[in-house]
């Protein structure tokens, strides 16, 4: 394994790390090293923006046109990226499988559901709500408050499962993130009558969640009270996910970049090793756990107001998986990797398998999806396990055999 | 930080087999207490309804005995390799779609079909769903988990939970989505009693099922030379290649095993519970797995018992009529014991400690 032949080695950058500006080349050399670093996260970010606009002029290239995501898909694509960033965190730096990051999603989702809804009719608080009279029952929080709060909430949840199960093997963690990832969905199911409390609504849910807006004082510069109220509603919650995405991502490339992240890493490479050189192994992974669940929280709470209500149904195991294959697809500890992941793996789901379905006459395919993901993972795995966007270290971890050499090929 | 001391239990004096059921901290009293008062529970409701309570006990019984040879798949390969295999689950219920077709569309057997009948079908649909299910076992650790052996573990266990996402959706593609259902073709009628409860035949079948396939199983593993070569790869994979054991053709016979019991446990599955579907092998995975590392993964004897305390469990919550959680909650009870036992007893009931389990 040591030695693999040319075209497998590492040493020379990939052909995406070249083009993301670190092998560098032409015209690009002559540039600042700070404005080469940001020209191409600026330069997407400018584009993302303007999706809204520049979508219109393509609609009608055949093909391509009618490829292209609604804003409404668009906004659930970017929740997920959000999320598939937020994993990256636990399983891509920190090396923890988490099978369960549904629960965290769930409690984001619940979160935004308790505060910002009709649903506890005995009390009636309004701080900051829009688009509503003040006497409506119930708690309405603004979505602003709301959205740190399921934050750190999540984030609490994540600390809690994490402090007594962290200290497991790799393959023991992955179960347990399992048996709470399945848990916490029943939990939400059948908390409808605990001692005769109605905590979650049951299988029904809660909804109507209150819609973020800015109220009726900022009209003037053309920012909505309401976005469900608004005119262009779709626009609004898509730059504002977008918003929440260039957040989550900028934390988890500078956490990376960090103190902690390095320790992560190193837990990551060899646990021992990192003990050994004064790593503290729990608080090291709590946090990591806390990050990850800190952003899957948000999105879940963003979601919950989207789509205007939280259902039990939304958290199936599947999710969990999907985020997962998002992450692996994109390539482990690549935060570029987990948001083009994201937005592909999660396009396919909103649209893309049912439009491919129809292209090639076969309209079961959708029903077939998790099938295609499962084949993904696999295929990933076994042809290019560093995943599309290869991160640098993780790449030469898997090409050079960091790990135990055996004395008899497996190929053999 | 505090949690990076060594655990308490690895004290240099090996205790005694007794002694290691000896609580040696706050949290083993807290377990301990935990299951003096499930006990007390059983123990109540025995005395309000003693015939109610023994015929729970006896289904629970033959629930346990269908997981366990699920749940005997996992620690095998476990026990070899060290995987968890997401797809032995989904294995399983190919099994018992396959025998579903054998027993209903081949063999016809439904309404009321003659005893003869029943008997020649149900072998048949034996032999082929475990030829089946053994095959696709090997053929899966042939084309994914062994490229993988020297990747991180990780990897493997990935690979794992998408091998089993596509399993599931063979099945679909196969069976399509709704229940293959049959009509009882083993008669309830009581085989014997025990006081004034009585032991159905149909659930006297699964026992004479599982019980053999357990003994031999057993007997494979300890006495012959496959299973000390078995015994050998899991101990040492190096040491054992050194040795001229032929580790690859092991650990093949262990994923064709781990198979054959996996889809001898779907024919029983259909027979037992009467329908099956492509996502059965999920959830009854998971159970599996639970009652595998509830009894100590990698131990044989373990997971047999792992899985008739799950079989047990879930039907005391279900049918006893004094204070219990109900249905609703099974799910949460198997995981959470799960949790708990990975989290405060990963060597499980049986297992030994190892310096990583901990």
């Amino acid at each position: 394994m040591a030695d693999l032949p040319e075209k497998f080695g590492g040493r020379q950058p990939s052909r995406v790390g070249r083009f993301l500006g670190s092998g560098g080349g032409g015209t690009l050399d002559a540039l600042p090293p700070i404005v080469r670093r940001l020209l191409l996260p600026a330069v997407v970010i400018l584009l993302a923006f303007t999706y809204p606009t520049w979508r219109e002029w393509f609609t009608e290239v055949p093909v391509f046109g009618g490829l292209l995501p609604g804003i409404g898909t668009a906004v659930i694509m970017i929740v997920f990226t959000m999320m598939a960033v937020g994993l990256n965190v636990v399983v891509g730096y920190a090396g923890l499988l988490d099978l369960g990051y549904v629960a965290f999603y769930a409690a984001g989702a619940y979160t935004a559901a308790w505060l910002a809804s009709r649903h506890y009719e005995q009390v009636t608080f309004h701080f900051g709500s829009v688009g509503l009279a003040e006497d409506v029952i119930g708690i309405h929080l603004s979505i602003w408050l709301i959205l740190p709060i399921a934050g750190i909430f999540t984030a609490i949840i994540g600390i809690l499962i994490g402090l007594p199960t962290l200290r497991l093997r790799g393959d023991y963690l992955a179960i347990v993130t399992l048996g709470f990832g399945e848990i916490i969905p029943q939990f939400v199911r059948n908390a409808d009558s605990i001692k005769g409390f109605n905590l979650t609504n049951g299988t029904f849910g809660i909804n109507p969640i209150d819609s973020p807006g800015f109220g009726s004082g900022l009209g003037a510069i053309g920012l909505p009270e309401s976005y469900q109220q608004s005119f262009d509603r779709a626009n609004w919650f898509y730059w504002t996910a977008l918003l929440l995405l260039v957040f989550t991502v900028f934390c988890c490339v500078q956490l990376r970049d960090s103190r902690l992240g390095r320790a992560w890493i190193a837990i990551r490479e060899d646990e021992t090793a990192a003990a050994a050189m004064g790593v503290p192994l729990m608080r090291t992974k709590t946090w990591a756990y806390a990050i990850g669940a800190f952003f899957g929280g948000i999105a879940g709470a963003y979601y919950a107001s989207f789509k205007s209500g939280a259902f039990p149904s939304d958290f199936f195991f599947n999710i969990s998986v999907f985020l997962l294959c998002m992450v692996i697809l994109g390539g482990m500890g690549s935060v570029w990797g987990a948001i083009v992941g994201g937005l592909f793996l999660s396009y396919l789901d909103q649209e893309g398998l049912a439009k491919i379905g129809t292209e090639i006459g076969i309209q079961d395919v959708p029903k077939y999806s998790f099938g295609i993901y499962g084949l993904l993972i696999v295929l990933v795995m076994l042809f290019r396990p560093t995943g599309l966007i290869a991160e640098r270290r993780h790449k030469r971890e898997l090409e050079e055999g960091v790990h135990d050499e055996s004395l008899y090929g497996a190929q053999h | 930080m505090a949690e990076e001391a060594a655990p308490t239990e690895s004290s240099p004096l090996r205790p005694g087999r007794a002694a290691r059921f000896i609580p040696r901290s706050p949290v083993g009293w807290l377990g301990l207490l935990f299951v003096a008062l499930i006990v007390l529970w059983l123990g109540r409701n025995l005395v309000a309804d003693p015939s109610e309570f023994f015929s729970i006990f006896f289904i629970g019984l033959t629930n346990g005995a269908v997981y366990a040879l699920v749940a005997l798949g996992y620690t095998l390969v476990y026990g070899i390799l060290q995987l968890i295999n997401f797809a032995h689950g989904d294995n399983f219920a190919l099994g018992g779609l396959v025998a579903s077709t054998v027993i209903v569309s081949w063999f016809g057997l439904g309404g009321d079909p003659s005893t003869g009948a029943v008997v020649v079908g149900i072998a048949v649909a034996l032999v082929i769903a475990t030829a089946f299910s053994s095959a696709l076992g090997t053929t899966i650790e042939l084309v994914a988990y062994r490229r993988l052996r020297n990747a991180p573990r990780l990897a493997a266990l990935i690979t794992a939970v998408g091998m089993s996402f596509i399993l599931q959706d063979i099945g679909l593609v196969g069976w399509g989505v709704s229940f293959r259902t049959i009509d009882p073709l083993i008669s309830n009628d009581v085989a014997f009693s025990i006081g004034d409860v009585g032991f159905q035949w149909n659930k006297l079948t699964v026992l004479a099922l599982t019980v053999p396939v357990l003994l031999v199983l057993t007997w494979l593993v300890r006495s012959t030379k496959q299973g000390k070569a078995m015994r050998a790869t899991s101990m040492d994979m190096d040491a054992a290649a050194m040795m001229g054991i032929n580790v690859n053709r092991t650990i093949s016979f262990t994923f064709a095993l781990a198979g054959g019991l996996a889809g001898a446990g779907g024919l029983l599955y259909f027979l037992h519970f009467s329908s099956i579907r492509y996502d059965t092998g999920f959830q009854l995975g998971l159970i599996a797995f639970t009652a595998a590392v509830l009894g100590g993964i990698g131990n044989l004897s373990g997971a047999v018992l792992g899985a008739i305390l799950i079989g047990l469990i879930e039907q005391f919550n279900e049918g006893l009529p004094l204070w219990s959680p109900g249905s609703d909650w099974t799910r949460s009870i198997v995981f959470g014991i799960l949790i708990a036992i990975l989290v405060f007893r990963p060597e499980g009931l049986l297992g030994e400690r190892t310096p990583e389990g901990g």
